[in-house]
């Protein structure tokens, strides 16, 4: 089972939880940081690194002397990543989405890919975790091509537990569409149930069971749970608001050795995701017949 | 007209808390919210909303079960895996035409899509551009650039001295389309480990668009050895710190009542917050 750690609201506690999900449980289990923006998931776990392994993207190059400048690679590329001017074809290298349209459209045969480097997998172990972390090289606009290549990493059969990048757009959908359910991390401020309110509507579109845990509980989360409650949508962690967590989590301590008492209840949500998509399978079924 | 974007690389620092404080400071700017995938400045400073337009971008793929001959190609040409038994899951489709192209019986439409919709506004503290992007919709970066460029014709109509900028979080293509031209970023950075190591990131980004950085460290007091050191590498990446602000129970009451932190408290955050806001202006002059 893959379970995604996601938020709408940057800075909830996604790396916090993710990292001390995988402490938590004692069986082998995958960890992939795939807020390739700004990954930190390695400060919690330390890995042993065993590789790195470079990133790339396909883009255009247009061999000159083949080139007629009909034009038609800049016709078929809806993101004016190549443009031809005359005879001249020029590619824009940054705006390119690697859809392949431009070298399948060529009719001179005068385009073929070259690899562009992306960003950069860091590979590891540490005890009974897998570690890969993705890191979008500064200055790409891209995130999704490194997401799919840390996703690749992902645990055939066992659990993989999956750091989601924040937001509710490309990123965001990316990293959650391929797993089989969610944890959405939210804290009970306002800006908190604003932005849970647009992750559980991007979730639902991609159909996938969660669940929601709070960070920070300190007595105001009556918002987000009132609002779980009206929505039938199960609350599964409240990490109370603690200023020994915050300061852990500055010095890159995990969750586990300042909180202990929250053990069994970590241990608890992989078994309650997977029954919740256990439920959505007979549904499914259900609705079939 | 100075164009200030607050940004932060880690999210969750306190952009919008901060960027709300500085509006109710500075006098009379535009305001602008191109954190467009989860918009919070609004629950603070409430504007109503004067027009309302939908945002428009890129086209998805559409096949036509009547014409299809189940021929396969599409399948074949996608490179995102986003067709599957003739047809296409748009949360998964780039928009990039490919399989419109190559169709051998153009069996496939290619509608543009309305991926959100975007406001002008007045708020009590200025005019506001703000938006909302459709769950799962692509090109937040476009609606950046157009939320920024509206925003900017506003701020010149009405003759604002600023331009204030919620940004988003991480550094891909929002961000990028959030700074790229601006006079002056504001990185609210937070005293731990994560906060340092994307700082470093978001800074390497500011310089590679040659934007002037400011660096601002909320909730400094959790870890003052890493404050330090935050200040340090700012300084070793040509970036200003401008200010430190403690953790105070007072942010987060404001935002409950949907204030600015300025607004509602004289206590040591909001102090600090005001005493920052006169290091910018004298850094933008």
């Amino acid at each position: 089972m893959k379970i995604a750690i996601a938020s709408g609201k940057g800075g909830t506690g996604k790396t916090t939880i993710s990292c001390a999900l995988a402490l938590a449980i004692s069986d082998e289990v995958t960890l992939l940081d795939c807020d390739v923006e700004e990954p930190n998931s390695h400060f919690f776990i330390q890995p042993e690194i065993e590789r790195l392994e470079k990133t790339f993207s396909l883009v255009p190059e247009v061999d000159a002397e083949k080139c007629s400048g009909c034009g038609e690679c800049g016709r078929v590329c809806q993101f004016s990543a190549i443009i031809s001017m005359g005879k001249k074809t020029m590619v824009f290298n940054e705006l390119c989405h690697s859809c392949g349209a431009c070298v399948r459209i060529c009719p001179e045969g005068a385009i073929k890919e070259v690899q562009k480097k992306t960003g950069l997998l860091t590979i590891g172990k540490k005890d009974h975790i897998r570690f890969v972390s993705g890191r979008l090289d500064v200055g790409q606009a891209m995130s999704p091509p490194v997401i799919r290549e840390t996703l690749k990493y992902a645990s055939k059969d066992g659990l993989t537990i999956v750091d989601c990048p924040p937001g509710t757009s490309c990123p965001y959908v990316t990293a959650v569409k391929s797993c089989d359910a969610a944890l959405l991390v939210t804290e009970p401020t306002p800006f908190g149930l604003h932005d849970l309110k647009l992750a559980v509507e991007t979730i639902r579109e991609l159909g996938i069971p969660f669940g929601v845990a709070v960070n920070r509980a300190n007595g105001e989360q009556n918002r987000i749970s009132e609002y779980c409650e009206a929505e039938g949508i199960p609350l599964l962690l409240q990490i109370p608001e603690d200023r020994r967590v915050a300061v852990a989590y500055s010095r890159g301590q995990a969750l586990n050795k300042v909180m202990p008492e929250l053990h069994e209840t970590l241990l608890s949500i992989p078994v309650q995701l997977q029954s919740l998509t256990e439920e959505r399978k007979v549904r499914e079924q259900e609705a079939l017949v | 007209m100075k164009e200030l974007v607050i940004i932060s690389g880690k999210g969750g620092t306190g952009k919008t808390s901060i960027t709300a404080s500085l509006a109710a400071l500075a006098d009379g700017p535009t305001l602008a919210d191109c954190d467009v995938d989860a918009a919070d400045l609004h629950l603070v400073l409430e504007p109503v909303v004067q027009t309302s337009e939908n945002f428009i971008s890129g086209r998805a793929a559409e096949i036509r079960e009547a014409d299809c001959t189940q021929c396969g190609l599409c399948e074949e040409v996608c490179r995102f895996d986003a067709i599957e038994n003739f047809t296409v899951d748009l949360l998964s489709c780039e928009g990039c035409g490919a399989c419109v192209e190559f169709c051998p019986v153009k069996a496939i439409d290619f509608p543009e899509q309305n991926c959100g919709v975007w406001h002008r506004s007045i708020s009590r503290h200025g005019p506001m551009v703000h938006a909302r992007m459709h769950p799962g919709a692509e090109n937040s970066g476009k609606l950046v650039s157009l939320v920024r460029k509206e925003a900017r014709t506003m701020a010149e109509k009405e003759n604002s001295e600023f331009l204030l900028v919620d940004g988003p979080p991480g550094i891909g293509c929002p961000v990028i389309a959030s700074i790229t031209g601006a006079d002056a970023v504001l990185v609210v950075s937070e005293p731990t480990l994560s906060g340092e190591h994307d700082l470093q990131r978001v800074l390497e980004l500011t310089n590679h668009f040659g934007v002037q950085a400011m660096v601002c460290i909320n909730k400094w007091d959790v870890n003052p050895v890493m404050t330090k050191r935050i200040e340090r590498l700012a300084g070793e990446q040509g970036a200003t710190a401008v200010g430190r602000v403690p953790y105070d129970a007072a942010v987060t009451a404001a935002q409950v009542n949907a204030r600015a932190l300025v607004e509602e408290s004289e206590g040591e955050a909001a102090q600090a917050v005001r005493t920052m806001w006169g290091e910018i202006c004298t850094k933008m002059q």
